[in-house]
């Protein structure tokens, strides 16, 4: 049994960032690097099915820089049994298709039976990357997943798909499969301070794209976009501030909803 | 490559209201992509939705029987893969939905094309533009997408107007395509999540709480708090994913869209799921303490403050 679970270290910004004057990108100064959300639920979806399989390996990759790896070694320290890393310097500012593209050659190398994604990155907001993996790699692939029951036996996920509205459907899909996980799916466990100490003698292999296979023409050709611009918001009708200690503002708000529950 | 090509969604025989906002958003940029405006529909019966989807400005309304009854995944992604072949359009629009989720990005993978999701704006200048947000939707980003022919975009449903369904006098065309055997998942059933007791949907007022309330066990003061102001509470959804709370309670795309007249935001910040929950809302007063938070830019109201500071306030107020 082997999963591998692709994972981002997302960047958030803090309460006073700066754009660069040239609107290329942020003040990386302004950023706080972290696991993405999502992936906390995918990983701890993965080990919860090589735990209950009775053995096997989970796999942990990410796309990044250097300071990526604080994510992988997280998810060694909650039990991830390996990780890898790929990077190059074109990879800079990649779109979810380049980062598929490198991804799926990472994942064929290992072949997984199950690849378990998170739905998005919190910081993006794509929610492309998984899916762009599967299709890369031709594997049956189910989106938003809320709840994943894996057969041992037969090789079947039994799986339930969020869709909008509070409606769920159920479907089963054969594996070897890419799934990609929602929050809300599991409860992700902590790792214990001797995990984080212990996290540093796990397997951690650092590789380049072109190692893999995956030559720079290649990411050219599947890169999907180019980001032209980064700007503030144009907010539509922006509210009406209520400025004041919280006793004023509580006041204020007592009295709007008075007036349009009365009025 | 030219013109455009809609893909509109259906789920059990009723077309989805994101189909007719593809419409209205290729509408726009039809002329300029050069050609004709195609709408196609993936389903068991398509010819039902042959009628709504001959809306103003559509040119030829592409109706695709697919085996299976329900959505699949596998099935829409080689559908799509044959229609770009055939047709030729030089953008594709779908919604950022969850169906479209499940086969868009792959089909944009395999084929080469230009892609950007949850896309909010679209122009069109020798190419598509996108605008989308970044940084968690602190900010705003515009793509291009130099050297393709064809390019995918997902748009945000709800941010463009909807075309009036029917209308126009656009052609059908039944376009049959080899999808037996396509499909990599088997449907077994679809379920409604419980509601539980309360109907949010029904709430005159709600006082919604988000991960601003930091702990379970802060939970019952809020729960209290709307009582004293006869409203009803309810959740964004780190709550529900924390278990903290029913899904019942959940505001928001996968949970439950709300209408109230007055809507209190204490500590959410509004993720777009969320927002999408609120969009008819008459009123939104938001409480936060990032001036950041983009629920700032859809409420009416807001104050830069503590929500449990505010919260006693308030209780004091009602006396």
């Amino acid at each position: 049994m082997k999963i591998v679970v692709p994972v981002k270290q997302v960047a958030a910004l803090d309460d006073d960032f700066e754009l660069l004057a040239d609107g290329s990108g942020v003040d990386p100064e302004c950023v706080e690097l972290d696991l993405n959300e999502w992936d906390a639920f995918s990983l701890e979806a993965a080990l919860e099915v090589r735990d209950d399989a009775g053995g096997g390996e989970v796999v942990v990759v990410t796309v990044g820089d250097e300071e990526s790896e604080d994510a992988l070694l997280s998810c060694l320290a909650k039990g991830a049994d390996r990780a890898l890393r790929i990077w190059d310097e074109e990879l800079q500012g990649a779109d979810p298709l380049a980062v598929a593209r490198v991804l799926a050659a990472a994942v064929a190398r290992e072949e997984a039976d199950l690849v378990l994604c998170g739905v998005q990155s919190s910081d993006a907001v794509n929610g492309a990357t998984g899916v762009a993996l599967a299709g890369y790699l031709d594997l049956p692939h189910v989106a938003v997943v809320t709840r994943l029951e894996y057969d041992v036996i037969r090789c079947t996920a039994t799986v339930e798909r969020e869709l909008e509205g509070g409606l769920v459907e159920v479907l089963r899909v054969c594996t070897p499969a890419l799934l990609t996980i929602q929050t809300g799916i599991n409860e992700p466990r902590y790792a214990t301070l001797r995990a984080i100490k212990q996290a540093r003698d796990k397997p951690l292999e650092v590789t380049t794209p072109g190692e893999l296979g995956v030559e720079e023409a290649a990411l050219v050709a599947a890169a999907g976009s180019r980001r032209r611009q980064l700007r503030p918001p144009e907010r539509g009708v922006a509210a009406e501030m209520l400025e004041g200690t919280p006793a004023q503002v509580a006041a204020r708000i007592a009295e709007i909803v008075h007036e349009r529950m009365t009025g | 490559m030219s013109g455009v090509l809609v893909v509109a969604e259906a789920r059990r025989g009723e077309l989805r209201q994101v189909s007719l906002e593809l419409i209205s958003a290729a509408r726009e940029v039809k002329d300029a992509a050069g050609g004709s405006l195609l709408v196609a529909v993936l389903d068991s019966e398509p010819q039902r939705f042959a009628r709504q989807l001959a809306a103003d400005g559509v040119d030829e309304v592409l109706l695709v029987p697919t085996p299976t009854e329900h959505y699949e995944a596998h099935v829409a992604q080689r559908a799509l893969e044959e229609l770009i072949e055939t047709e030729r359009p030089a953008l594709v629009l779908l919604g950022h939905t969850i169906d479209s989720l499940g086969f868009g990005p792959a089909v944009a993978a395999r084929c080469g094309l230009g892609f950007s999701s949850d896309v909010i704006a679209l122009h069109w200048e020798g190419g598509p533009l996108a605008s989308r947000g970044a940084y968690g939707d602190k900010l705003r980003a515009e793509f291009e997408f130099p050297d393709k022919e064809c390019t995918l975009l997902m748009l945000r449903a709800g941010s463009f107007e909807p075309s009036a369904p029917g209308g126009g006098s656009a052609p059908a065309r039944t376009v049959q395509l080899s999808l037996d055997g396509v499909a990599a998942t088997e449907h077994l059933s679809f379920r409604e999540v419980a509601t539980g007791d309360v109907d949010i949907t029904k709430a005159a007022l709600l006082v919604s709480i988000g991960r601003g309330v930091e702990d379970k066990a802060n939970i019952p003061r809020f729960e209290a708090l709307a009582a004293r102001l006869g409203a009803t509470l309810s959740v964004s959804r780190p709550l529900v994913d924390a278990g903290w709370m029913s899904s019942g309670r959940q505001v928001g795309q996968s949970g439950k869209t709300v209408k109230p007249r007055v809507y209190l935001a204490l500590g959410i910040s509004g993720a777009v799921q969320h927002l999408a929950g609120i969009r008819a809302v008459e009123t939104i007063i938001a409480v936060n303490t990032d001036p950041e938070a983009p629920i700032f830019g859809v409420a009416h109201y807001g104050a830069v403050a503590d929500m449990f500071k505010v919260a006693d306030e308030l209780e004091r107020v009602l006396g």
